[in-house]
This record gives C-alpha cells, structure tokens and sequence, in this order.
C-alpha cells in the first residue's frame, strides 16, 4: 500500500513539473510580451528598461529557473490589466467555482445511483428504458447547447431563474445543472452496469439461497459490491467536470474560475492564464490521486493488480 | 482472381471444390450485422455528410452575403418570415440555411482533418512504443500519461492565446487532442501481436520489420482503431463547437456551427433561432455518431482498455 501510495504521489508530482515547464515554455513561444503589453509607440528606452525589470533580457533557462523559484516562494506574478497578484485575483474566484463544483456533483451523484439502480432493476421495463435514452441524450448534447436551451426556456419564457451572475444560489442552478448533465448520465450508465455485473455473480445467488429478503440481497450484497466501479466513475468525472467549468462559467458569467481563464486566453493575459491552467491541472492530476488511493481502499485486489 | 482461376481450372478437370462464399467487405458486412434502427442512423449520417460535401451547391445564398434589409426574420412557420429565407436570417442579414449548411460543412473538415492527423499522431506513436521498448517507448507513454492528467480543454486555451486563433490552429490544436487513445491500444496491440505464431512464423520466413507491421499487426489494430475514430470525431465536434462558441475557433465572418451558436448567444432572448438552428444541428450529428459509434463498439467486439 505504502508502495504504491508513493509510486502514484511521484508520478503525479512528475506530471504537474511537466505541466509548469510546458506552461512557461509555451506562453514564451509568442515572442516577447512587452510587444504587446506596452501601448503603441512606445519609445525604445522605456521598452528596454521594462524588458529588463522582467528580466526577459536573460537567456530562457535563466528565465526558467526564476519562474521556478518564483512558484515555490508563492510569486505568481501580475495580472496583466488587474495589476495585482494573479494569486489574489484568483482567491476570489475560487468560492465560485467550489461552489458551483458542490452543487453539480452532489446534484449527479445524489439523480445518478437511484437512477442507475433502477434502471438496472427495471431493466425490462419503459422506466429502465426511458431512464437509459435520456442518460444517452444527456451525454451526447453539448453542454452550450443545453445551456443555450435552459436559458431559452427558464430564464426567457417562463422567467424562474437568472441568465447568469453569482448573486444568489439560484443564480449556480443552471449551470449546476448543465455541468452536471454529462456526469449524472455517465453515472447513470456506470451504476447500472456495475449492478447489473453482480447481480449474475454467484455469490448473491448463494445470498438468496439461503433465504435472505431481497432488500437485503440488493442492499447489503449487491450495492456494496456495485459501488467499487461506481467510486472510480464519479472520480473520473470530476476530472472532466473541472475542464468542462470553464466553457459553463463563460456562458453563465458566475465570475468563477473558469470564465477568468477564458477572459485570460482572449486577452492573452498569460500570469492569469499560466496559473489558471496550473491550478486545474493540479486539481485534476490530485483528484485522480484521491480517487486511485480510495479504490484501492475500498478494493483489496486493486494494491496487487496495481502495478 | 486467382481463386476464380483455380476454381475453373479444378472445375473442368471434373475435381469438386466447395463454393466458397465471397467474404463481404468491411461496409457490407457491417450493413448486413446492422438493425433496421441502426441502417436508419448510418443513411442520416452518410446523408448529413453529403449535404455537408454539397453546401456550395445546396445553400441558396453566399453564406457571408448580408442583406441589411432583411435582418433577424424568423424562419419560415413563423410570423414575420421572408419566403425567401427558409431559416431566416442573423443580425446581419445574413441566410441562416445558408451559413448553416457551409457551417456544417467547415465543421465535418475540421473534424475529419484535425482526427485523421490525430490519428496518424497515435498511430505511429503507438507502434513506435510497441517496437522500441526501451527509454522511447517508456517516453512515449509518459507523454501519454501526461495528456491524459490535464484536461486538453486547457491545452487548447494555452495553445490558442499563444498561436491565435486561426483554422490551420485550430486543425492542428484538434489533431493533437485524442491522439493518446491510439497510442495506448496500438501499443498494446504491438505488443501482443508480436507474440504470436504467425508473427514469429513470418519473422522466421525472413519478412521485414514493415511486412510485418503493414501486413500482420496493423490489420489486427484496424477494429479498435475505427471505434476510437468514432468515439473522438464525436469529441472533436464538441471541441471544435465549443472553442468557436467562446470566440476562440474560426475568425468571423466564416461559419462553423458553434461559432453560429456563440453569435446567436446575444440575441436569444428576442430572435432564438439564430442560436437555436445550428445548436439542433450539433446535436443531431454528435447523437448520430455517438449512436453508431456506441454499436460499432459492440459490433466489432471491441473492449477498450
């Protein structure tokens, strides 16, 4: 367990320092960014001087390795048009976007399982069936278009919920919603089959057999056995739930994360950008750490297979 | 031919040969494994492609073409239309049947482009890695594994902001998505087949190392590489859909869908079919092709992972 504990640590330590070097290589390949950080017509001296109190004059590595220093001291730099530290830009933001995070998983996890174990116990039936084809049209429609098709109907026609904004908690409502669609369908799929993949095992047979009630035989033997892929979906989803955050929180501007990343990326504000794209990097590389470490928790046979 | 040839031959020298059953091709075969809902689904998509191939021919109006006069109609059923614009038109006047169709159409090529060279990325990638066990390949899928930790939805921010957004950035920027899930099951695929009989029986007849990869190991690859294929052309449409909806695909005026989705976005409150039409049309083709997608999996029996 140990073992493997650090193997994963290290491996996700490895990725996010390629991550940072990529960032920082990447944001250098557009040529210098005083060219289009200064106004136009700029004077030659103060270009210069300003090149050089960034210290774009040293060679990249010189660069690299105070960018790097820079990390690891919490000097994250500025914001090119706020003018202040992009840590603090983003401190502000993050409330949001947990927020946001908060409603969308719980809303997917708390539909996804009772949705999932009924379709699996009532996989003959028009509410199994139903209850699959909307989990496939939730997960073929892009999540713009649905959001496009929410604000259409709640916030135009039937005028109950806001079009965007963060003033209140019905203000995350649709965008809860539209993050957690690809995800409560993914759950949906996941629970049902994980169920209906123990439901054949011999063990529930032998439950059965020796008289226990069928609450007990579903309750006891059947989810617990089900839940161990059902952990690794939802933590796979997270994944894709954060990069999924940064198209939602642009349509719905909920002044989170994920819409200052994209203002960044139009804007070419790259501390802004670099560190936006770090941190969900991060937040994805440790959430898939979180998620292997718990699924060999609850799955013994996991630590043996793992490597 | 030669079968034909021999089966002539053995005919008129009086021997007996079995009828041997012409092996249908891939398509054919495909046709016939598929039911009457799933054939429904393959004749919507071959026709989207080809009203997506024929936009020029099909679209009544230069797509960009503005006529002031005529802005915001609704479509045709609507009160207020213009006869003359099936699906009305945007705030600049401009047909909506027209700039969908040639929307549609710039999508299918950035699609098609920007997965075959993902493809041919994760191909080659997948059977350097498989050749070369040593530091290569282990390199290799460390990259691999590395893609698969970030979301390529920050890739593709990081590389727009630095490369401007452009189609060519764009092809390119999808060409890179995705390639990683053919990296991993040509990889294994390599390894695998390279020890069995009929590889070893090949290397020991003397064959060339592209023999057999041409002739033995790609062939066996050629079914998981066409479910990955439908599986991330799906992907790819949303992502194409997605970065032109936030502005950051194709340079206007030119149309893709979402790009027509992100501009109608400012007017939904009043005219909803601007946004409305080509969101329907996203829709339609990444359910048509995550359909068939979904049956090929199974049809080919083929287990990714």
């Amino acid at each position: 367990m140990l073992e493997f504990l650090a193997r994963r640590t290290l491996g996700a330590i490895a990725t996010l320092l390629v991550v940072i070097a990529a960032v920082f290589f990447a944001t250098r390949l557009s040529g210098n960014v005083m060219d289009y950080m200064l106004p136009p017509g700029v004077d030659i001296e103060t270009k210069q001087a300003m090149v050089e109190r960034f210290g774009l004059d040293q060679p990249i590595w010189v660069q690299f390795i105070r960018f790097m220093q820079g990390i690891f001291s919490g000097e994250w730099g500025l914001g090119l048009y706020e003018r202040r530290s992009v840590v603090e830009i983003y401190a502000e933001r993050i409330p949001n976007t947990l927020q946001l995070f908060a409603y969308a998983l719980g809303l997917a996890v708390v539909l996804g399982l009772p949705l999932g174990i009924v379709a699996a116990l009532q996989r003959k039936s028009v509410l199994g069936s139903a209850i699959m084809t909307l989990a496939f049209v939730g997960y073929a429609t892009p999540n713009f278009v649905l959001a496009i098709v929410m604000i259409l109907v709640f916030s135009f026609n039937l005028h109950w919920l806001p079009s965007s904004g963060d003033a209140s908690a019905l203000h995350f409502l649709m965008p809860a919603i539209v993050l957690a669609a690809p995800m409560l369908a993914e759950i949906i799929r996941f629970a049902r089959n994980a169920l209906l993949d123990v439901m054949g095992q011999d063990y529930l047979r032998t439950a059965r057999a020796k008289g226990l009630p069928e609450r007990l035989v579903i309750g006891k033997h059947a989810l617990r056995n089900a839940a161990i892929p059902v952990v690794t979906v939802i933590g796979l989803q997270v994944a894709g739930m954060v990069a999924r955050c940064v198209l939602v929180e642009a349509v719905f501007a909920t002044k989170g994360v994920g819409d200052l990343i994209v203002f960044a990326t139009i804007g070419r504000d790259y501390p802004v950008l670099q560190f936006g794209v770090i941190l969900i990097a991060g937040l994805v590389v440790v959430t898939s750490l979180v998620v292997d470490v718990l699924y060999s928790a609850i799955d013994p046979r996991v630590k043996v297979t793992a490597s | 031919m030669t079968d034909l040839i021999a089966r002539t031959t053995a005919t008129a020298s009086g021997a007996r040969v079995p009828a041997r059953r012409p092996r249908p091709s891939g398509l054919a075969y495909l046709w016939g494994k598929a039911g009457l809902a799933m054939r429904l689904y393959m004749l919507l998509l071959a026709l989207t492609l080809l009203v997506a191939a024929l936009a020029a021919v099909l679209a009544p109006y230069d797509p960009n073409a503005q006529t002031l006069l005529a802005r915001l109609k609704p479509p045709v059923g609507m009160a207020g239309a213009n006869p003359a614009h099936l699906l009305g038109t945007d705030q600049l006047g401009r047909d909506i049947y027209s700039r969908t169709l040639h929307g549609l159409q710039l999508t299918m090529v950035i699609a098609f482009a920007g997965s075959f060279i993902s493809l041919l990325i994760g191909v080659t990638a997948g059977v350097i890695a498989g050749y070369a066990r040593g530091a290569i390949g282990a390199a290799i899928m460390a990259v691999v594994d590395i893609q698969i930790a970030v979301p390529f939805t920050l890739i593709a921010l990081l590389v727009i902001a630095v490369f401007g957004n452009s189609l060519p950035v764009l092809i390119a920027v999808i060409g890179v998505a995705g390639w990683e899930s053919y990296a991993r099951i040509v990889r294994a695929q390599v390894l695998s087949v390279s020890r069995m009989p009929f590889v070893e029986a090949a290397i020991a007849a003397g064959a060339s190392d592209w023999r057999i990869l041409f002739k033995h190991v790609l062939p066996n690859v050629a079914s998981p590489i066409i479910v990955v294929w439908t599986m991330t052309f799906s992907a790819v449409i949303l992502l194409e859909s997605s970065l032109s909806f936030l502005g950051l695909g194709v340079q206007p005026p030119t149309a893709t869908l979402g790009s027509m989705v992100g501009m109608g976005r400012d007017y939904l409150a009043s005219h909803a079919w601007i946004a409305v039409i080509p969101s329907l049309v996203i829709m339609f083709v990444s359910l048509l092709v995550l359909l068939i997608g979904d049956w090929l999996r199974d049809a080919l029996d083929v287990k990714l992972k």
